[in-house]
């Protein structure tokens, strides 16, 4: 005897669609082809919410929800690009691009950067923060790759992908609020620890925090697509 | 009374500098120096970064010529990996630095300094520029717009980008040279050899009307820097420095970019961001020295390229041993630009340049290294030190302009001191103090954001600081 399948009905955008319980916004959302923008959510990865990128507005209620975590409810009204959330969805990554040291024209991921695009397609065109500037260093210490906390926006998809998918959990994050840093074992530099030189931190970090060093100039495209395949096999093992 | 005459900002030239002319109580000059105003902080902010990012960061310096800065950053990175790049690399990075030395020339040439030479020192300040010239001398100017064109789009196919190109890294290039790119290159260059061939021949007509300004324009005897190959044949990406002296002879030959520091230094003037380079053995000022197209012409004894032979052989024709007023400058940067042209087409001649193997890899090997190339305003050179991780820990760049600085301190005293009698000056005598600059070419803040109509102000200071006269233009 198979479960009844627990089916919900909302709509998205005015757009009715039906989901299974459980599913968030977001997957829901994306099956439909509706964009939401996302930064910390990965497929294959657990989500965390902690961008808030992917917020939207619920009808009914003032608070709005980041649709990466937020599970479907029967009737909801979800709204994704209105003019609220577009006004903070900018301003995220305005406070994303000031908090740190982001210099595009010389960064390995030029071109190839998941911050970089949100900006593009989010029409960000100034940022009207003064720039921290913070003096953060970089941890070459690794014989193939590089860390460069600059350029590190905390998505913690390093942190996952090395406890969740790798299972050796080098990655964590020290500190607290905006002074966080993704450090590797307890603070030890990363030649220095654990790390199993897979590499996969390097493939799902959005940005050019994580790096490769035979990747040079800006020639450093990414393929986190792996994850969810790799998912999928384990599971049918 | 004590006067001081102050030309700030200097126009047409790359970057932001003033001049000041200090009179004595009878009105004539006492002094003048070229000011640089600018302060960058390149060497001080690239601590800490990987040194394999170098050469982009470092490129970011100047708009201009950041394929020079990527080359020599790149050489001194390839120093620090203790690698050797494959010939193709070595050879598109040669074709690269050709292009760019043909834009920059030609900037320097029709967009900068041409409307001196053809409109005249005296001409209308408000039609002295490249729109003047297109105006006049229509097919001249289009000739000048055309080779400045002719590099960046070689620029642009290799690297992408016409200004601050990626491509060239530490270890070599990042791609190969596409077949269909190399025969676009090879289509334009018979339209770059006919706008050359205008150019020269326009140039040499009316050189004979400047024999004033060639005796008074930075004429004097100094010694000469540039790099070179061993068979005494000009050189811009590898080879070694030669140094000569006033006269002609070989003071110093072989100098690798690990021996600069050994025997080049730089002196500090208070009046100045740029530094003064000059030969260590010989002190200072002693040891000053000029690079670029003048100097590059002065030391070696050929081109290695049949057509910028023959205009070698004329220009040694100047004068016995070295030629010595920077006059000459404009003349030398033609003849570069003939020899670009030439060297681009044997270059993408040979069947190898075509060849996948473009790039060595490796760590870090050595703990400091340098680099060394021939920017179109003279030589360029390029030394870190990293420390085990490869992260920099120092870093110091010579730039042309500090080679030549001494030499346009004393060009502008000399120039002054010719024109300026009894604390008198007319627009065209202050137009010809920064004409001297001009001949040098210097990129002062290395960026290329100031060029054209800047507004000029030339004040007559008194000894209590009190303003007698001024102009504005």
């Amino acid at each position: 005897m198979s479960p009844t399948v627990d089916v919900k009905t909302l709509t998205i955008d005015d757009q009715e669609v039906s989901a299974r319980a459980g599913q968030t916004i977001l997957e829901v959302a994306r099956e439909h082809n509706i964009d939401i923008p996302t930064l910390c959510h990965l497929d294959g990865l657990s989500d965390v919410g902690a961008c808030r990128l992917c917020l939207v507005e619920i009808k009914g209620s003032n608070k709005l929800l980041p649709a990466c975590v937020a599970t479907v409810e029967e009737g909801m009204e979800v709204s994704t690009a209105t003019e609220r959330l577009q006004k903070h969805r900018k301003t995220i990554l305005e406070l994303l691009f000031a908090e740190r040291n982001h210099i595009c024209s010389v960064c390995v991921a030029n071109g190839h950067c998941e911050l970089q695009s949100l900006g593009q397609s989010q029409g960000l065109t100034h940022i009207r923060l003064e720039y921290r500037n913070p003096e953060l260093h970089v941890d070459a210490s690794h014989e193939r790759f590089t860390l460069d906390h600059n350029r590190c926006i905390l998505c913690t998809r390093c942190v996952r992908v090395c406890a969740e998918i790798e299972g050796a959990h080098i990655w964590d994050v020290m500190g607290r609020g905006i002074d966080s840093l993704v450090i590797t074992d307890l603070n030890q530099p990363w030649g220095e620890s654990g790390c199993t030189r897979c590499g996969k931190c390097v493939q799902v970090c959005p940005t050019g925090a994580l790096f490769d060093k035979s990747k040079v100039g800006s020639d450093h495209p990414k393929y986190p697509d792996f994850l969810p395949y790799l998912n999928l096999m384990r599971e049918a093992q | 009374m004590t006067q001081t005459i102050t030309i700030d900002p200097v126009t047409r030239l790359e970057g932001h500098g003033k001049i000041t002319i200090q009179l004595d109580e009878q009105g004539e000059v006492a002094d003048a120096h070229f000011h640089v105003t600018q302060v960058r902080g390149f060497e001080k902010f690239s601590e800490g970064r990987p040194f394999y990012e170098m050469p982009s960061l470092m490129a970011r310096i100047c708009g201009i010529c950041p394929v020079s800065h990527l080359i020599a950053s790149a050489k001194a990175c390839e120093a620090i990996m203790s690698v050797r790049i494959p010939h193709t690399a070595a050879q598109l990075r040669r074709m690269l630095n050709l292009a760019q030395m043909i834009q920059s020339h030609a900037l320097s040439f029709f967009y900068l300094s041409s409307a001196d030479l053809l409109l005249g020192m005296e001409s209308d300040p408000a039609a002295r520029h490249i729109f003047g010239v297109v105006a006049a001398k229509p097919e001249l100017g289009r000739a000048g717009i055309r080779l400045r064109r002719f590099g960046q789009h070689i620029i642009e196919l290799l690297g992408k980008k016409r200004i601050h190109p990626g491509w060239v890294i530490p270890g070599g290039v990042t791609e190969p040279l596409e077949p269909a790119k190399r025969d676009e290159i090879l289509a334009m260059i018979p339209q770059a050899y006919a706008d050359i061939g205008l150019a020269l021949g326009a140039y040499k007509q009316i050189a004979e009307s400047f024999k004033a300004e060639i005796e008074v324009f930075a004429n004097f005897p100094t010694n000469y820097l540039g790099l070179i190959n061993e068979d005494e044949s000009i050189e811009f990406t590898d080879g070694a420095l030669r140094l000569i002296g006033p006269g002609g002879h070989v003071i110093e030959d072989g100098i690798t970019a690990n021996r600069f520091t050994e025997v080049i230094g730089e002196a500090v003037e208070p009046y100045s961001y740029t530094k003064f380079a000059y030969y260590k053995p010989l002190g200072y000022p002693n040891g000053s020295y000029r690079v670029g197209p003048l100097a590059r012409l002065n030391i070696v004894s050929s081109m290695g390229t049949p057509l910028a032979d023959v205009e070698l052989a004329e220009f040694k024709q100047l004068a016995l041993g070295p030629v010595q007023s920077s006059f000459h400058y404009h003349h030398a940067r033609l003849i570069d630009i003939l020899y670009g042209i030439e060297k681009i087409e044997q270059i993408l001649t040979d069947p190898l340049i075509l060849d996948k193997h473009v790039r060595a890899i490796a760590g870090v090997n050595r703990l400091e290294g340098a680099g060394q190339a021939e920017a179109p305003r003279g030589t360029l050179h390029h030394h870190y030190k990293v420390d085990e991780n490869g992260l920099i820990t120092w870093a110091n760049l010579v730039i042309a302009t500090g080679q030549n600085n001494k030499a346009m301190n004393l060009g502008v005293l000399q120039a002054s001191k010719h024109y300026i009698k009894d604390g008198k000056f007319t627009e065209g005598i202050l137009n010809r103090v920064e004409a001297v600059v001009r001949t040098f070419d210097p990129c002062l803040s290395c960026s290329t954001h100031a060029l054209g109509q800047m507004p000029l102000v030339l004040t007559l200071v008194n000894s209590a600081g009190e303003q007698i006269d001024q102009l504005i233009r």
